[in-house]
């Protein structure tokens, strides 16, 4: 009977994505609270459902907004509920907000972000610290994140930003003089497990090719050293931040022009 | 203008307004509390108070100084560090006037104890009377003082705990100070950053809560190890053990620590307090943990301590625990315990906590709901001491808390560095080596301190710089008292690495206060622990004789209530920790009573 279950493809992301929040949280308590992570979620959805209506016409499924609500509710730290349900909201409007030829150019959660460190950083901050003491959460974390990502073949992006963060890592240390574990340390953390896993890997805001999604997570990971070596604590959002939406132009772009050659 | 335009244009509106939310709160909170310049009078009128900073004149010199640690933290000096700097008040030589005792911790440098000449002024007594110099390589580095009687002498005598051995000052008749740690049973090294006293098994004799920081084994000033950090941010398995010393009524002290279940975790115990939180008639303990869960340890008629962290509600959510204070804030007969942690704006906002008793406790545990938030006590800075105090003696307690975590120099920054290595995992972060250097880079510093004041219905005001209090240095340990007895609770703030700073409270002299100086008798001598319920028409306020509370600090033994307009008390009953109760009926207002306890299970007086 079980043989015969079939999970819809839309439904595996948001069903694991779930797994590992109530997993984590009944481990560690990693949220800041049900109510906090709830209210990301009704924000994301609510906001969803509004503006797709707006400018559609019609409803449509909540899946990844889901997903954005979800995201936003681990990641955003604070004392107050409503820097929750902002973020989770600003993430969901910046996609019917922002768009170039159709499509929207930012990572949801991460234009929320940063867009919420730009204009309340005074009221909230980004998860930045681990979750438990022990290694078995980070494990169990990148082993769900990659099946996923192996799922749907996306395992290269993973790799190639790690690879290049620890290069970079070694770089900054030459720059710094500071410990190259030091360097190092936040990858071994879990806002960067679910950036890497989650984040630069989201299908709708990667470039369409497997060379240039390699590519640019090496953008992504060398931006990140600048932003780092300004001291930004936040270094990963801001560089998918600012290399996300030109990657994603210049890949529509060449797409564009490649197909015009093709009709000619 | 076609449909899509208008749609685009509608949502780019909404978008609009979304991220002008903030914006807006910010104006609208401006607004609510706009910066009030007026002088003293006007100060006055308007919040109740003024504060006037005296520190100079009033002759206070003491400037504490961090503790030099082992070259192998050099490095992050400034963070090891971070904590010393404590103030505990007591009349040491019971003439009458609240005394102020000061710590350092470098090597070298001296304790304070200043006597209070009764004329405006202070003297530092400390060399004279034995308890100067306390900062010494091979013992230790002092971090805080308590104060209690515990031979019942009826002297205030002295605890001083340290990152090294603690000492126990017995007091001679308040002309001097004979140390008495050997043969006290006190142990010989304890990185303790927290001590409280209480009568934990209500026998008449004051024992000894010392919470530890650092792990035991760990010599800061002689490192064998750098593996000594914490080996979580967040979940830190590897601090100090806490004690309990049990006196035996003969100068000795018993740790029963173990047998009464306070080694049960191995918290970064910053803070603690004791109070009766279930009117069990037992002193309950009350811990706030750096890198985890705060605990709360209820007192099982004397016997053990059982952890209800969780069951009361506060235990779920780890932050950095760094003070313990309680208070009555609604005048409803209850207790709310107020734990500070960090909030720095965009790298960590984990808001100070407000816990107030709520439904769904039980007859043992209470249970508490986290409303810092609603009432407007959530956000502070770097936060150490938040402590109850009605400055205005409105009948309503206020709340001070200091703020500054390492002041160096301006303009730069060691947060990125710090959330780097806290952000990795376990084998990174619990070695120093893998900590970068500081190179003098300021941390969390230069922030105001906080002073909200109770508005009686349920929210706090920030007035600190309208009311002359606004203080950025980097404070930990504050603590109050009548020093001039006018009736205004006076502020001591003792800050790291930097001078203490004393302000003269200037409280409205239309509104009414009084206070009570206990003496036990069947009951510990110090009276700690001891309630006090005051009837005044519908209210009731709650408080207790304190052994210690907030981060390292001490305020004045008597216990002091502001009442406001209200120009009679209909009475006090007084529940001694030897289960008596007394009574006092309409006691005078604006002033001190001074009240020794009876010789009766249940007496009255003044009906």
């Amino acid at each position: 009977m079980l043989k015969d279950l079939i999970i819809p493809k839309t439904l595996i992301g948001p069903l694991l994505i779930s797994g590992v929040v109530i997993a984590a949280h009944l481990s560690f308590g990693v949220l800041d609270g049900w109510n906090k992570f709830a209210i990301a979620l009704v924000a994301a959805m609510g906001t969803e459902l509004v503006f797709h209506r707006i400018v559609t016409g019609k409803w449509r499924d909540l899946s990844s907004a889901y997903i954005s609500g979800n995201s936003a509710g681990i990641l955003v730290r604070s004392p107050m509920l409503w820097p929750f349900a902002l973020t989770a909201a600003i993430s969901i409007a910046s996609k019917y907000v922002f768009r170039f030829r159709n499509t929207h150019l930012w990572n949801p959660t991460n234009f929320g972000i940063v867009v919420m460190l730009m204009i309340a950083s005074d009221s909230m901050a980004v998860l930045s610290v681990q979750w438990g003491s022990n290694m078995w959460a980070m494990g169990m974390i990148w082993v769900i994140g990659l099946i996923v990502i192996s799922k749907v073949r996306l395992f290269h992006i993973c790799a190639v930003y790690v690879a290049s963060f620890i290069f970079f890592a070694w770089i900054r240390t030459l720059i710094t003089g500071d410990l190259f574990l030091a360097e190092i340390a936040p990858l071994t953390g879990p806002m960067y497990q679910l950036f890497v896993l989650f984040m630069i890997t989201d299908p709708k805001t990667t470039v369409s090719t497997r060379n240039g999604q390699m590519l640019v997570a090496f953008l992504i990971a060398m931006t990140e050293m600048f932003f780092r070596l300004g001291e930004a604590v936040y270094a990963p959002f801001y560089a998918l931040f600012v290399v996300g939406p030109v990657a994603l132009v210049v890949d529509i772009l060449i797409r564009e022009r490649r197909e015009r050659r093709e009709k000619e | 203008m076609s449909r899509l335009p208008v749609k685009q244009v509608v949502v780019t509106l909404l978008f609009v307004l979304m991220i002008s939310v903030p914006f807006a709160m910010k104006k609208a909170d401006e607004i609510m509390n706009p910066l009030f310049t007026g002088n003293m009078e006007e100060v006055i009128e308007r919040y109740g108070f003024f504060l006037e900073e005296i520190t100079e004149q009033a002759g206070f010199r003491h400037v504490h100084r961090r503790a030099t640690v082992d070259e192998k933290l050099h490095h992050i000096l400034p963070q090891i560090s971070s904590v010393g700097a404590s103030v505990s008040i007591v009349d040491f030589n019971r003439n009458g006037l609240p005394d102020i005792y000061l710590t350092s911790s470098e090597f070298g440098t001296l304790n304070s104890l200043y006597k209070n000449n009764g004329d405006g002024t202070f003297v530092n007594v400390a060399e004279e009377m034995g308890v100067a110099d306390l900062n010494i390589p091979g013992l230790g580095a002092s971090m805080g003082a308590i104060w209690g009687d515990y031979n019942n002498s009826g002297f205030e005598d002295l605890f001083v705990y340290r990152w090294g051995r603690p000492e126990l000052f017995r007091n001679e008749n308040g002309t001097g100070f004979t140390r008495v740690t050997e043969g006290s049973g006190l142990p010989a090294h304890i990185n303790a950053n927290t001590a409280v006293w209480l009568d934990y098994n209500n026998n008449g004799y004051l024992d000894l809560f010392v919470g530890g920081y650092y792990h035991e084994d760990v010599d800061l000033f002689n490192l064998s190890d750098t593996r000594m950090m914490p080996d979580s941010y967040e979940y830190a398995t590897n601090g100090g053990l806490n004690y309990l010393f049990e006196n035996q009524g003969d100068g000795t002290f018993l740790d029963v620590s173990e047998r009464v279940g306070l080694h049960a975790s191995r918290r970064w115990t910053l803070a603690a307090a004791a109070a009766d939180l279930n009117d069990s008639g037992y002193q309950d303990i009350i811990l706030a943990n750096d890198y985890g869960v705060d605990e709360i340890f209820i007192n099982m008629g004397g016997e053990y301590f059982f952890n209800t962290g969780q069951e009361a509600g506060l235990g779920f959510v780890p932050k950095s625990g760094m003070s313990v204070g309680i208070g009555d804030i609604l005048n409803q007969g209850l207790y709310s315990i107020y734990i500070t942690n960090i909030s720095e704006a965009g790298v960590l906002m984990q808001g100070n906590n407000l816990w107030v008793p709520g439904r769904g406790g039980t007859e043992q545990v209470p249970r508490y709901r986290n409303l810092a938030g609603s009432m407007g006590v959530e956000i502070g800075d770097w936060a150490y001491a938040g402590k109850f105090v009605d400055l205005n003696n409105n009948g309503y307690l206020d709340l001070y808390v200091a703020n500054g975590y390492v002041s160096d120099t301006p303009d730069t920054d060691y947060w990125y560095d710090y959330a780097r290595v806290v952000g990795g995992n376990r084998n990174v972060i619990i070695d120093a080596n893998n900590w970068p250097a500081m190179n003098g880079r300021t941390f969390s510093g230069y922030q105001a301190n906080r002073i909200w004041m109770n508005d009686g219905a349920g929210r706090f005001q920030e007035v600190a710089r309208n009311v002359g209090g606004e203080l950025r240095k980097d404070s930990r340990s504050v603590a109050y008292a009548d020093l001039f007895g006018d009736g205004s609770l006076d502020l001591v703030i003792a800050s790291q690495n930097q001078g203490v700073t004393v302000y003269k409270n200037h409280a409205d002299p239309q509104h009414n206060w009084i206070s009570f100086e206990l003496t036990g008798t069947k009951s510990n001598r110090s009276a700690i622990g001891t309630t006090i319920l005051l009837y005044s028409g519908e209210r009731v306020t709650k408080k207790y004789v304190s052994g210690g509370d907030t981060f390292s600090s001490q305020s004045q033994r008597p216990v002091h209530f502001g009442l406001g307009s209200s120009d009679h008390v209909d009475r006090v009953e007084i529940r001694w920790t030897s289960g008596w109760i007394q009574t006092v009926y309409q006691p005078g207002i604006n002033q001190l009573h001074r009240i020794t306890e009876s010789d009766e299970p249940i007496a009255s007086l003044g009906q």
